[in-house]
């Protein structure tokens, strides 16, 4: 458990937080060009990616050593999944009868 | 506790349950990262409704998100990163003991939260004139003409469920900013009372982390309710 | 005896401090557990009173006693009370509380005043439900199901389901403070593989109430908003799907069936083995069935939707998947019993109660396995079929174990002893009351009674009679327990330090404990439920 803590870098977390910034604004634009159904996969794949820099860099998941941080996020995830996929199993097979 | 020779081994910020520190730091930060995932779970009962709703309206919820005003939301989602890298820096702030740099963080991070609030205000504002408030004077006829110009039918009791997602989804969102700045307020208080040192700084962190997870919803809020539907129409 | 009231002069955590005020903001877990201890049990009577009100109503096919208005309160009032402030925080809050800090060997939860948050949660919940009851009340059945309770009843819905809101997060609450606890807090040398079983069981329990609170939470709220503004979110003639609100609930509601019931088995693993003075049989085993039941929890709420409309093939999946629980349910059994299996058994009352709970637990089990296949549970769908079994579960099971955990670690919560004989008495009688109430009505729902209506043909009277005789035997059960152990609050024979001759780090400290919980922190250098190493007292033996 005794970890000592990492200082990062101001200059890491500015660089994160450009990169944050430009990825939002092509989210934004992509939003306007056509790309059938990947509009939205692209759309959540870059949400996602933002959100993995948030939590590894700016909440320091990646520079812990403690398991126990990574398993609540994971287990949280997959109970997320766990209610949204078996709901929608229900209402993706309803039409099949 | 009354025991003096306790009292003197014991730094005054550890209580009196924890062997050390290092213990209580990490108990917090624990604690707190439990209580994020129940608060994914939380927004995840809005998220399972938005995603059924959506499959099935899939039109009215493309013309309701394309009724909302998208700059407002890009320049949004940019204000709270720029929040996010000031809460970062105030962590680090912190950790390095510098105690104006970390008052001076806090307080633009806050400043950054209220700008959000009001320009949320502002968007919301603009939905109650266009009356896509949901409620008894909900009205979505404009966007009925609309879909006709473009040949789609809009059913208006659909596109309530749109409008009541998107206030339920980005209330409750603003809901927790207005939490994060009543803890933010108390945080700085502190921070300028000199009680958090290189040593002792774990609110500060624990904070942090509640308002990078209120970033982190916004982050999905942002595509899913603002960009289901902006390329041009044929 | 005469050492043994000199020990009871010594400091501990009810006589530290004296006055009302040293209670209500008491950050002490064992304080706050006895604050609990008093609240469920006023609100477990006032559910009991509408129970009973029920089953008045029920003894003649005629609706006499009440209008079908205030049946439908009645029975609705009583399941939201029950299931909320009575089942889903009595073990945990109670006997977790007292516990867990002093099974892991701590000084106190990780987060003392968010544990005092949680019980004025719980009472400000509490009393808004109160409220709620004495100004008219709700009559949606406990389950809240739309377009009911948004569109057409005028009862208290909204006020109802904020109460239930609140005291959701008094239980998130709860449930954070025990998995801190037990990942951070353990003394020195308590390994995963030492732990009690009853902490597995909190620990899974709470693992619930982490995730699957929160989304009931979202849910009210939803019908809250929905019932105030008539957004559609949950409305057919607005285009809102009714079976969205039920999956949410369900998603919630049926991991809290684990939630009333894992804790009690969590009690029943540390009863037997101590009163069979042997080594649980397949540690790891029971350990593991707990968390499965709470992952696999998760894993089967539609079959409470299978008449509902939801598809034949998700039904089919949730119905493969809910026969999934019994299998960790039956390892837990099977190794219960394994465990008794040549031990030296003496039927002390704590006893009593886990033997009560194995069996009808069983009968609660099997019998859910029955509801779980699609075709059964069509023809008995609200039927007093699934009264009968959720109730062989909730009160067959968790308020079995609820009673006997009370019994076993009374004397450390008191520092003073029940009478047995009477404590065996009251065991008996909470057994033959239960299955006098409860197995008559599993043959009237397998004949046809549905539930929730006040009056029923003449021809299911008999068994009806039964139930309504067998409900006030229980009372008298559920009565004797309370004033007893009142009594012997003050002319209770002193307990001493481990009258059971119990494993477990709670026994090595005093009874009632210092506030501290240990005076050094304790270092365990043994396995758990080393019973082969420490002798029966004699006064255990001679009850066998």
């Amino acid at each position: 458990m005794a970890e000592h803590e990492h200082i990062l870098s101001a200059r890491l977390y500015v660089i994160i937080w450009a990169v944050l910034m430009c990825l939002t604004v092509i989210t934004a634009g992509v939003a306007f060009i056509d790309l059938g159904p990947f509009n939205t996969v692209v759309a959540l794949v870059i949400a996602t990616f933002k959100a993995l820099l948030v939590v590894l860099i700016f909440m320091h998941v990646k520079y812990t050593s403690d398991r126990l941080t990574k398993t609540v996020i994971l287990s949280a995830l997959f109970w997320l999944m766990l209610l949204l996929g078996l709901s929608l199993m229900d209402y993706g097979t309803r039409h099949f009868v | 506790m009354s025991d003096s020779l306790i009292a003197l081994e014991h730094p005054t910020e550890l209580q009196h349950h924890f062997a050390d520190m290092e213990q209580q730091k990490s108990t917090s930060t624990f604690g707190m990262w439990l209580f994020l995932g129940t608060e994914i779970m939380f927004f995840g009962g809005m998220f399972a409704a938005y995603l059924i709703y959506r499959r099935w309206y899939y039109n009215e919820f493309a013309l309701g998100s394309r009724s909302i005003n998208i700059w407002l939301g890009t320049i949004n989602t940019m204000v709270l990163i720029c929040s996010s890298l000031t809460v970062a820096l105030g962590v680090r702030a912190a950790q390095m003991g510098k105690r104006k740099l970390l008052v001076t963080l806090l307080l633009i991070t806050m400043v950054f939260g209220v700008a959000f609030l009001g320009i949320k205000g502002v968007e919301w504002y603009q939905k109650y004139e266009e009356h896509h408030v949901p409620g008894s004077s909900f009205n979505a006829s404009d966007l009925v003409s609309v879909g006709q110009k473009y040949g789609v039918h809009i059913n208006q009791a659909h596109s309530q469920i749109y409008f009541s997602l998107y206030f339920a989804l980005t209330g409750l969102h603003a809901l927790h900013m207005v939490v994060g700045l009543g803890i933010f307020t108390v945080l700085t208080y502190f921070a300028w009372k000199g009680k958090y040192t290189p040593e002792y700084h774990t609110p500060i962190e624990i904070g942090g982390l509640y308002w990078h997870f209120v970033d982190i919803v916004w982050i999905y809020l942002f595509p899913l309710l603002y960009l289901i539907d902006r390329k041009p129409f044929h | 005896m005469a050492t043994a009231v000199v020990t009871t002069e010594r400091e501990n955590y009810i006589n530290s401090e004296y006055g009302i005020r040293s209670w209500l903001l008491t950050t002490d877990h064992k304080r706050i557990a006895l604050l609990y201890l008093l609240s469920i049990t006023f609100f477990f009577f006032i559910g009991g009173f509408f129970a009973l009100l029920i089953r008045l109503e029920l003894l003649t096919p005629a609706g006499d006693l009440v209008q079908a208005d205030t049946y439908n309160k009645l029975f609705t009032m009583h399941g939201q009370i029950m299931v909320f402030f009575f089942l889903i925080p009595s073990i945990p809050a109670v006997l977790g509380n007292f516990l867990v800090p002093m099974m892991i060997g701590a000084k106190d939860l990780a987060f003392p005043r968010i544990n005092l948050l949680s019980w004025y949660l719980y009472i400000f919940g509490g009393c808004m439900m109160l409220h709620c009851i004495v100004t008219g009340g709700v009559d949606t059945g406990w389950t809240f199901y739309t377009p009911f309770s948004t569109a057409f009843t005028n009862t208290k819905v909204i006020e109802a389901g904020l109460s239930i809101f609140i005291v959701g997060f008094s239980s998130i609450l709860t449930g954070l403070n025990f998995v801190v606890s037990i990942h951070r807090m353990r003394a020195p040398g308590l390994t995963w593989s030492r732990l009690p079983l009853f902490l597995w069981s909190i620990y899974a329990t709470s693992i619930i109430f982490l995730l699957g609170t929160p989304v009931l939470a979202i849910t009210l709220l939803l019908l809250i908003f929905e019932r105030a503004f008539h957004l559609g979110i949950f409305d057919p003639t607005r285009g809102g799907d009714p079976l969205l609100f039920q999956h949410l609930f369900w998603f919630y509601s049926h991991p809290a069936v684990y939630i009333m019931i894992l804790p009690a088995m969590g009690v029943v693993s540390e009863i037997i083995p101590c009163f069979s003075r042997k080594r649980v049989f397949g540690y790891s085993f029971v350990a593991m069935s707990s968390i499965a039941i709470a992952v696999f929890g998760f894993l089967v709420w539609a079959h409470h939707m299978f008449v509902a409309g939801i598809s034949l093939y998700s039904a089919l999946f949730f119905s493969i998947l809910s026969y999934l629980v019994a299998v960790p349910s039956a390892v837990k059994v099977f190794n219960w019993t394994a465990t008794m299996y040549k031990g030296s058994i003496s039927f002390s009352t704590p006893m009593l109660y886990a033997l009560g709970f194995i069996g009808l637990f069983t009968i609660g089990g099997l019998t859910g396995l029955f509801l779980a296949a699609l075709g059964f549970d069509v023809h008995v769908t609200d039927t007093y079929f699934v009264i009968a079994h959720f109730h062989y579960i909730m009160v067959g099971g968790a308020v079995m174990g609820y009673l006997g955990g009370l019994h076993f670690w009374w004397p450390k919560i008191s520092g003073r002893m029940y009478p047995e004989a009477w404590g065996r008495l009251a065991a008996a009688i909470v057994f033959i009351g239960f299955n006098l109430t409860f197995f008559p009505q599993f043959i009237l729902g397998y004949m046809g009674m549905p539930r929730r209506y006040w009056q029923y043909p003449p021809e299911f009277q008999v068994l009806n009679v039964f139930s309504t005789a067998g409900s006030t035997i229980l009372a008298v059960g559920y009565l004797l327990p309370m004033i007893y152990m009142l009594w012997s609050l003050r002319y209770g024979k002193i307990a001493g330090d481990n009258p059971w001759g119990a494993a477990g780090l709670e026994w090595k400290t005093a009874s009632p404990p210092p506030t501290f919980n240990f005076d050094e922190t304790p270092e365990v250098t043994w396995e758990a439920y080393n019973y082969d190493e420490i002798p029966m007292p004699e006064e255990v033996s001679l009850e066998r």
